[in-house]
């Protein structure tokens, strides 16, 4: 009888190894570059760089062989497949392999894991939208310090814990962007906003917000009234009894402001709802499609996004161009990509920050055809 | 002459009585509490007995009742289910994403959802009854397995509103006489599952089964089934509860619905479903669902740090319960003292 | 109660197996080896099973990829479940009671919030973890004495104390997360041993699953956990002070979610009030993967030890193979529900071989308490 019950125990492991097996057919297991990882030294946050993994990466690179693991915030948020989308165009065009894995809530506790695994593996370089800058960090540097190149995109991590960190857009721009949105669409720029956010402690978001909080000091902004921040913790319930909170705790609310591409559907869709569409406005940032129907609607008159495909095809490009040695991640040095920004070449930063361009502002006239063309 | 003393001793008096038939009633307690908490919040927030917002809060807090129905039938059984939320969110996805191909007409992608809900209830219902696995394990299973699938059936993807039919979320809100919808298919279900408790022999079944597994085996129930079918019923309004979700949002992600398992039970256990088994009622299971989604309201347009909210969830909860062993104990007391009299 | 007589503890408390109803052996003549092998293999049979799989796993892991077997690895794995793990072992003694505690994660975000916001505040980092300790006694001594005194099922008590915790860690710290600890806490999180592979954290699971083995498997109060997961009644009028008893294992749940907490905003250098959500399920998880009955009375520190590298190890290997978190989940689903049906099948084959072999009914009395039949 024991035999049994150990073959049944063994069956269900068997299943389980099954899942794991069917898994890693369906998506392509990261080609390792043999040279690197099994010298790797411990991860700990105070190891000293090694010469010889990153020359074995970037001989692998160059030869083709480059892997690359993509790490959003979250998996299976339509707003980071879309880049993932961008990263495997730019895989097929600049050679390399790619890969996304993740958590599946948005919290960083739980990308550190992938992160170490990666590191494990000894891929060429790790792409990451860090859900808490600095949780991030120490494994991060890790990999760093094993040679493998790190690149942040949407969201940064730590200063110090990246090779290069490519935004989405000026943070700064997305600040003015957002405040001139509110001031459109509520009439005569004067009126109460409010504000429904992401998570609480969403390092990108917190940005915009201080940004938009600044631009909104000028007097070109003097009538608007700040009613202050909501967090919808990019869940789309918690968002939704949010928005309607603020709808009904300040009955004289002209603009939603939502910097989140689940927020701003949510609180489109309770302003519908509540049949307030014409007298409350919703503004933010949002994808294409998940917003056309209130643009038509007359919920969300104006919003904003950058092209998230690119995005995704410029960090791939920045992690192969670190990988192969091309740019090291200085401020002050120059590169261009093809296909991207017209060709025109980007400058780094300060803190090793390169900007993807300027927003693109979605409203009536060309929703449709941004959808078509962005296809997200 | 006759002269009949009738010695009797001091019985309790009228507030007494009073707390005594609050506690026998956790519906009627709620229900006071709720105008209590109307009036209060009111005073300082007018809005919060609008139409406007009452719509909003009795829509969301219906499809949690129906949820919470169902989850309260599987609790008086001396059982749980964790995987609602899984189920709500894989239904609301499946008929979105049904409808988003036009591979059926609207009512016949609720039905498919409703029947793919009730498909998973029956597999809990097998492995907890076939496999003899308590719930606890079996749902916190489900849970993954089921969310898995949700994951599996996206394959990456959300429904956006724009792939669904015109107005299609306008059912959310539509109300007959002020009434939101939701609210009158809450309140069939809620009067459907309460005469079926009352007056079929299948409820007086779930209340034996709950209180004393092994006297009901005795007397003849067949426990198995009654509790297969409780997990059926669960996952079948939990289904309902999935299609309504999918209409109230209208843009429906794979990770739709998460942490609404917690916000199910609490409901039933504050609603006066104890979590021992064999005592709630499926009403009170729904008075709790809008009593928790008023709490919620009333902090927000009160205004209150979001911070509290999660303590004021918790200390309602711990109340409720704290206060149906309290009462208890006392009715136990009393009826101990009346016994020796 | 030193000394008190413990019904059904059998030899060692804790064995896996359902002690046999006495039945007329006197017929049969019964070699003296075959009671022994029978009862060893009764005692260690679902450790066994665990091993097997670890096993399986590990030799699956080597062949998924070069990397499994690494140091840099098994750090890694390791130092992933350290949190959980610490947690899991009181929650092996509440669950073995018949009760549960729901709370663990918040408590883990609370004790972060606290001694994140007292460092924030100038306090030195060893007052702030002596203030959390105290702290999660006191959450503990709150969720046992609603649960003795007034009767309450721990299941809806610390649902509630589940979002009242939570609360307090959110008022405490607001959206803010302090990430400034030092370096020299941030490396005892998150690093090695200097020169090995063993993190920092394995010594201190390594030193708590010692002490737990040794109470939970060789003292009196282990002998009374175990009485009373049984037979609640029979060990209270057997002397032993169920309701101490249970208050005080809250208690030390309460302490060493705080400890776990602090392990975590360590590793992660950073304390945010949303720390640790979610994982009350995987402690649960690595509990009943454990071999630990959810409805009291039996399982092994010792299964709970390996169930802790088995989840580990697999989540490890999901991990490298590319699998993504959400199917994971599908996995140790799968995985938990096995770990209840297989045994249950094996007893089902068990009793109807044992029926065919002595053709007649099993005993009277084996609906087990608590058990749907």
């Amino acid at each position: 009888m024991i035999y049994r019950a150990q073959r049944l125990a063994a069956g269900v492991a068997v299943l389980a190894l099954v899942v794991a097996a069917c898994g890693s057919s369906a998506t392509p297991a990261p080609s390792v570059a043999p040279s690197v990882a099994p010298s790797v030294a411990a991860p700990s946050a105070a190891a000293s760089p090694s010469a010889a993994p990153s020359a074995a990466a970037s001989a692998a690179a160059s030869a083709g062989a480059l892997s690359v693991v993509v790490i959003p915030k979250q998996i299976n948020n339509p707003y980071f497949d879309v880049a993932f989308k961008g990263a495997q165009k730019a895989a097929s065009d600049l050679g390399g392999t790619v890969t996304q894995v993740g958590p599946s809530a948005a919290d960083a506790t739980q990308q550190v894991p992938f992160i170490q695994t990666a590191t494990t593996q000894g891929v060429g370089a790790i792409v990451i939208s860090a859900d808490d800058a600095t949780a991030v960090a120490p494994a991060l540097q890790a990999a760093m310090a094993a040679g493998i190149k790190v690149v942040g995109y949407d969201s940064s991590p730590a200063v110090g814990a990246y090779n290069v960190f490519v935004n989405q857009a000026d943070t700064a721009g997305i600040g003015k962007g957002l405040a001139d949105m509110a001031c459109d669409e509520a009439p005569s720029c004067t009126g109460e906003i409010a504000v429904l956010s992401a998570a609480q402690s969403a390092t990108n978001q917190n940005a915009w917000i201080d940004a938009m909080k600044t631009t909104l000091k000028d007097a070109k902004y003097s009538k608007l009234v700040f009613d202050g921040v909501v967090y919808g913790n990019d869940d789309p319930q918690i968002s939704t009894t949010q928005a309607q909170g603020l709808l009904q705790a300040h009955p004289n609310l002209k603009v939603i402001v939502a910097p989140t591409t689940v927020g701003i559907i949510a609180a489109a869709q309770v302003v519908r709802a509540a049949k307030k569409t014409g007298s409350v406005f919703v503004t933010g940032l949002g994808t294409p499609k998940g917003m056309q129907d209130y643009v038509k609607g007359g919920e969300a008159p104006e919003f904003a996004l950058w092209n998230v495909t690119d995005l995704g095809y410029l960090a791939y490009a920045v992690a192969a161009d670190l990988a192969n040695g091309t740019i090291k991640g200085t401020e002050g040095e120059t590169f261009t990509v093809k296909g991207i920004n017209n060709d025109q070449p980007y400058t780094i930063g300060k803190d090793s920050v390169v900007v993807l361009g300027p927003p693109f502002v979605f409203n009536k006239a060309n929703i449709d055809q941004f959808v078509a063309s962005f296809g997200f | 002459m006759s002269a009949e003393v009738s010695v009797r001793p001091a019985g309790p008096g009228i507030g007494s009585r009073f707390v005594g038939m609050l506690g026998r009633s956790r519906e009627l307690t709620l229900g006071g509490v709720i105008v209590l908490l109307c009036a209060v919040v009111s005073f300082q927030a007018p809005h919060f007995l609008s139409i406007s917002n009452l719509s909003q809060v009795t829509t969301l807090a219906a499809i949690i009742a129906i949820a919470a129905v169902g989850e309260s039938l599987v609790v008086m059984t001396k059982n749980i289910d964790l995987s609602v939320e899984s189920t709500i969110g894989l239904v609301a996805f499946v008929v979105a994403d049904i409808l988003r191909q036009k591979a059926l007409p609207g009512p016949a992608a609720w039905a498919a959802g409703i029947g793919l809900g009730l498909v998973l209830g029956m597999a809990n219902g097998a492995i907890i009854t076939l496999f003899r696995v308590p719930s606890l394990v079996a749902t916190l299973g489900t849970l993954s397995i089921f969310r898995g699938l949700d994951f599996f059936v996206a394959g990456g993807h959300e429904v956006n509103l724009a792939d669904l039919p015109p107005g299609y979320s306008d059912a959310a809100t539509q109300s007959f006489f002020g009434v939101p919808l939701f609210v009158i298919l809450a309140i069939i279900v809620v009067v459907v599952a309460a005469l079926v408790m009352r007056l079929t022999p299948f409820g007086r079944q779930v209340y034996a089964v709950g209180s004393n597994a092994e006297a009901a085996l005795i007397i003849g129930i067949r426990s198995r089934l009654v509790i297969f079918l409780a997990f059926a019923v669960c996952g079948l309004l939990a289904g309902v509860a999935g299609v309504l979700w999918g209409m109230e949002f209208g843009t429906i992600y794979a990770t739709s619905a998460t942490n609404v398992s917690l916000q199910v039970i609490a409901a039933a256990v504050v609603g006066g479903v104890a979590i021992a088994g064999g005592a709630g009622t499926v009403v009170g299971a729904a008075v709790g669902a809008l009593f928790l989604g008023l709490i919620n309201n009333a902090l927000l347009l009160l205004q209150m740090p979001q911070e509290l909210l999660q303590v004021i969830y918790g200390a309602v909860i711990l109340v409720a319960v704290s206060a149906d062993a309290l009462i208890q104990r006392r009715e136990r007391r009393l009826t101990a003292q009346g016994a020796i009299r | 109660m030193t000394g008190a007589p413990v019904p059904g503890s059998g030899a060692a408390a804790g064995e896996a197996a359902r002690p046999e109803a006495t039945r007329p052996e006197a017929a049969r003549p019964v070699s003296v080896r075959r009671p022994l092998l029978q009862r060893a293999s009764g005692l260690l049979r679902w450790e066994t099973l665990l091993l097997v799989v670890l096993a399986l796993l590990v030799v699956e892991g080597t062949r998924l990829s070069k990397f499994f077997l690494t140091g840099p690895n098994f750090a890694n794995l390791v130092s992933a479940v350290m949190e959980v793990a610490i947690v899991a072992l009181p929650m092996t003694l509440i669950i073995i009671t018949g009760e549960i505690d729901l709370s663990v994660e918040s408590m883990i975000g609370l004790s972060g919030a606290i001694v994140g916001s007292l460092w924030a505040a100038g306090i030195p980092i060893e007052v702030g973890i002596v203030v959390v300790l105290i702290v999660g006694a006191l959450g503990g001594l709150f969720n046992g004495l609603l649960v003795t005194r007034l009767g309450l099922p721990s299941l809806v008590v610390t649902l509630g104390t589940l979002a009242l915790y939570r609360g307090f860690a959110q008022v405490i710290l607001g959206p803010t997360a302090i990430s400034s600890f030092p370096a020299g806490f941030t490396a005892f999180g998150f690093g090695n041993i200097p020169g090995t592979t063993i993190p920092w954290t394995l010594i201190v699971f390594s030193v708590l699953s010692v002490v737990f083995l040794l109470v939970t498997h060789r003292t009196w109060i282990g002998r009374q956990v175990f009485a009373v997961g049984k037979n609640k009644d029979a060990a209270r009028y057997s002397g032993v002070r169920v309701g101490t008893l249970k208050t005080a294992l809250f208690v030390v749940t309460g302490m060493i979610a705080a400890l776990a907490g602090v392990i975590l905003a360590a590793r992660f250098s950073s304390a945010r009030a949303d720390n640790g959500t979610g994982l009350t399920l995987v402690v649960v998880t690595i509990v009943l993967l454990g071999g630990v009955d959810i409805n009291g009375g039996k399982g092994t520190i010792a299964g709970v030890i390996l169930a802790v590298f088995t989840l580990s190890v697999l989540q490890n290997e999901l991990r490298l193979a590319g699998v993504s978190s959400e199917y994971q989940g599908v996995a140790v689903g799968l995985l938990l529900i096995g770990s209840v049906t297989a045994p249950y099948l094996a007893r089902q084959a068990r009793s109807y071989s044992d029926r065919a072999r002595r053709g007649r009914q099993p005993p009277a009395g084996s609906v087990e308490r608590g058990e749907v039949v």
